[in-house]
């Protein structure tokens, strides 16, 4: 093996996992490799199993059978509190009891690190706020923001989280579940390209996504779900082919060039 | 949004009013003891003094310095516990009267008191009190599991499910106390009376130490709670993500809270209320985060017990108001504010 070959080796992964919950069977046979330094979109219909997936990797659900590797070891040997300083995940949609406000919430994020606060601890917040735009919204209550806020004040959350870079080397792990679902168009595609410039500095980014020209544009890899054939995972422009699309989700979908060249597609 | 106090601030503040609810106790009751005479009597308790007390020194230091350290123990108890319920329920209208926390204490009491003689018969004449208040903390622990389970689902709870169980907790209660009140002796059914309407009446330096004791422990225990109940608002699987040991939390919040109103219960009987309308008041004040909603709601539940209790034995001077009676008199209206505030979310 090279050492470019081995700087690539896959960092996250997981093997033939499966998820059940009582009879029902949420995630079948699933197994991805996921490698720091790029953005991974995990793709597919409702009720595939990709917000499953996310916590299996994310160490939140364990998996009725399979495994999920961390750095060659099983996820459950390394620990909620070790992993919480090194992976985050933004949830989907998350109520928050109490009148907390937007500053407070991704204060949250630092939670892990308060045994051993970095120096510049108090900027933390502020700066990863700015990252997301919500820097106005700092101290009202997150409850009564919009459904969009609330999610740009929990990307800030998961950023705080993952602030700075292990002393001990070890990888970051950005996990998003549907972070663009509820923005803005301009909020979309200014979120995915932060996901990238996060990804640039070798934190492993992996997000759900419904939006498949957003994935076209901004993911290096995909991982459909829901496919006849079981999971597919490789390179964007190889995987997401009209003919996946259409076998996936049904929709006869026409591949266009944009303005600046990246493929996308028009459905229906 | 709101301007929100200062740490510090509401601190202070309610070091403050602590201060004058504890004076005006002090001085008033069936016996006033004006402030000059107050103060002779602290001042003579400092010298060591005792050849020839005075009235008001002994009725000070017999009758009154003990029910107020209970009543501040009991409202800083009952304040406390009533904000780890609502941190760990994630929910403000969790309170330990309210969800049935204190009826299952008194249940257990009530039953130690009229059928302790009979199932225990060798036990209460050694450890007498003692049991009294290991019975009433086992209550409030069992119902305190048996409300969070289920009230449960998904992750979270459920604002109407801990309610429902907590009417329904209630009604067992109060049919089991009707139950123990047919059975009892004339003796024991004041006792079972006094548990029903919360008093401080019963205060006997034993007691109040007990009392102090426990909640001291408890509010000691519940404060590297505070925390983690942030994280737990964002969710458990959330905080669970964070690293926060969601389990041990709660686990240690049921036992701190069970401790606390049991022991709390069983010298004072059931005080509604003051675990609901503290942490919400605070909240109001200060915002949502436990590190001061915690030790603030203990001050302003010590200093809400206070002040009902000295209007409890004033009004009606020289009998007294079940002081129970009081606190539920200022809390339900506060409740029902509270229920058309959150109704959107029930």
């Amino acid at each position: 093996m090279t050492s470019a070959e081995h700087n690539r080796a896959p960092l996250l992964s997981c093997a033939e996992v499966e998820v059940r919950m009582g009879a029902k069977l949420l995630l079948a046979n699933a197994s991805v490799n996921l490698a720091p330094g790029r953005v991974t979109a995990i793709l597919g219909p409702n009720g595939a199993g990709k917000s499953t997936l996310l916590s299996v990797l994310s160490g939140q659900r364990e998996p009725t059978r399979g495994r999920v590797v961390l750095d060659g070891r099983p996820l459950a040997d390394h620990g909620m509190a070790a992993l919480a300083l090194r992976r985050a995940l933004m949830p989907q949609e998350s109520a928050v009891a109490f009148d907390f406000t937007a500053q407070d919430i991704v204060a949250l994020g630092r939670y892990p690190h308060r045994r051993a606060p970095a120096r510049d601890e108090d900027d933390i917040i502020g700066r990863a706020m700015a990252l997301t735009d919500v820097t106005a919204l700092a101290t009202r209550i997150l409850n009564t923001l919009s459904g969009g806020e609330k999610a740009r004040v929990h990307l800030a959350r998961a950023l705080a989280q993952l602030w700075h870079p292990r002393p001990d080397g070890a990888t970051r792990w950005l996990l998003l579940d549907e972070p663009t679902a509820a923005l803005d168009l301009a909020h979309q595609h200014s979120a995915m390209r932060l996901l990238r410039a996060w990804a640039a500095q070798g934190v492993g980014v992996v997000a759900v996504l419904h939006d498949l020209n957003l994935a076209r544009r901004y993911a290096d890899e995909v991982v459909v779900l829901g496919a006849a054939e079981g999971l597919r995972q490789g390179a964007t422009a190889e995987v997401l082919q009209p003919e996946l699309i259409e076998a996936v989700w049904g929709m006869p979908c026409q591949p266009v060039s944009s303005a600046d060249g990246t493929l996308q597609y028009l459905f229906g | 949004m709101s301007q929100r106090l200062g740490f510090g601030t509401v601190l202070c503040g309610s070091m403050l009013l602590l201060a004058v609810a504890f004076a005006t106790g002090a001085i008033s009751g069936a016996y006033a003891i004006s402030l000059s005479q107050l103060w002779n009597v602290l001042a003579s308790v400092g010298q060591g003094s005792a050849g020839n007390p005075s009235p008001e020194h002994l009725v000070f230091l017999n009758i009154r310095l003990p029910r107020l350290i209970l009543g501040m123990a009991a409202g800083a108890g009952l304040g406390m516990a009533g904000t780890l319920m609502q941190g760990l329920f994630r929910n403000p209208l969790a309170d330990p009267g309210l969800i049935g926390i204190s009826s299952g204490a008194a249940l257990a009491a009530g039953i130690t008191i009229v059928l302790g003689a009979w199932l225990w018969p060798v036990l209460p004449r050694t450890l007498g009190s003692w049991t009294l208040v290991a019975m009433a903390f086992g209550g409030g622990f069992i119902v305190t599991l048996l409300i969070y389970g289920l009230s449960r689902s998904e992750g979270g709870t459920r604002m109407a499910l801990m309610l429902l169980a907590g009417i329904a907790i209630n009604a067992l209660a109060s049919a089991g106390l009707g139950l123990l009140s047919v059975m009892a002796t004339d003796e024991q059914l004041r006792s079972l009376q006094f548990w029903l309407l919360g008093s401080l009446g019963g205060a006997r330096w034993s007691a109040v130490l007990l009392v102090c004791a426990a909640v001291f422990l408890s509010c000691w225990a519940a404060a590297s709670l505070a925390s983690p109940l942030n994280a737990i608002a964002l969710g458990e699987a959330q905080a669970a993500l964070l690293g926060v040991d969601v389990e041990r939390t709660k686990r240690r919040a049921v036992v701190i809270t069970a401790v606390a109103v049991g022991a709390i219960t069983a010298t004072t009987g059931i005080i509604g209320f003051i675990g609901l309308i503290a942490p919400h008041w605070v909240r109001m004040l200060a915002g949502p985060d436990h590190r001061v909603v915690l030790p603030a709601s203990a001050l302003l539940g010590a200093v809400l017990v206070l002040a009902a209790d000295t209007v409890a034995r004033t009004v009606i001077a020289p009998a007294e108001l079940p002081l129970g009676v009081l606190t539920a008199f200022i809390g339900v209206p506060v409740f029902l504010l509270m229920l058309r505030h959150f109704r959107g979310r029930i």
